[in-house]
């Protein structure tokens, strides 16, 4: 796929759309989106850039096994916060009964764990697209074997 | 005024849904699905669910086709 056209246009409209992607991330507790809907966008950047040149240069941004390590990382950060929410005295994922500092409503500081766990699902998600991808495009999807994920 | 353009989006809605089904060429297929994805997030806008317009923008419009696209250059492109 040796498009100038393609190119050009996927190496100016990548940047805005990881800005734009991070942006409803990091906004997911004040405005519509979140982490899904971020991460989704993220990660349609990243296989964005994947597809328009190849698969070497999307690799050089982010590897089949890093992606597949952030992937986990989400899960277990998600998991971390509601087992700190239990550690500091509240139940699993509580936010104002294990006194996680609030901040005044409306403010991007704010929310308690709120925007931490959105932060992780947006990490999830984005790298969740990026291994479905490469899975499909390297064509050796391996089932039965969960110890190697990105060898 | 507003009720109008949503007239005319879920008819261009209907025409890509019955075209997707219907065409013989699975590139073909995917484009329509790619343009009946997109009319689905400007409606899901005008319904004032503006994450499921966004998600669905990303994700119907974006990543759909693209795993589609590079599941056909995997297989045959005729049905």
């Amino acid at each position: 796929m040796e498009d100038q056209i393609t190119r050009l246009t996927s190496r100016l409209v990548v940047p805005f759309i990881q800005v734009y992607g991070i942006y409803i991330i990091l906004h997911g507790h004040l405005s519509p989106g979140g982490g899904f809907s971020g991460g989704a966008i993220f990660g349609a950047s990243l296989v964005l850039m994947a597809l328009a040149f190849n698969l070497s240069a999307g690799v050089k941004q982010i590897s089949h096994q890093s992606a597949s390590l952030m992937e986990s990382g989400g899960a277990l950060g998600y998991a971390l916060v509601g087992l700190i929410a239990l550690l500091w005295g509240g139940n699993y994922l509580a936010n104002r009964a294990a006194s996680f500092p609030l901040g005044r409503a409306g403010e991007l500081f704010s929310g308690g764990a709120i925007p931490v766990i959105t932060v992780f699902v947006g990490m999830k998600v984005a790298s969740t697209m990026v291994t479905l991808f490469y899975n499909l495009i390297e064509g050796e999807a391996k089932v039965g074997d969960p110890e190697k994920p990105g060898a | 005024m507003t009720e109008a353009l949503n007239v005319m989006l879920l008819l261009f809605l209907i025409v890509c849904a019955v075209c997707v089904a219907r065409i013989r060429d699975m590139l073909s297929a995917v484009i329509l699905f790619a343009s009946f994805g997109l009319i689905m997030a400007i409606i899901w806008q005008q319904l004032s669910a503006p994450d499921v317009a966004m998600v669905e923008a990303a994700i119907g419009t974006g990543v759909t086709t693209l795993l589609l696209v590079a599941a056909i250059s995997k297989t045959r492109r005729t049905e």
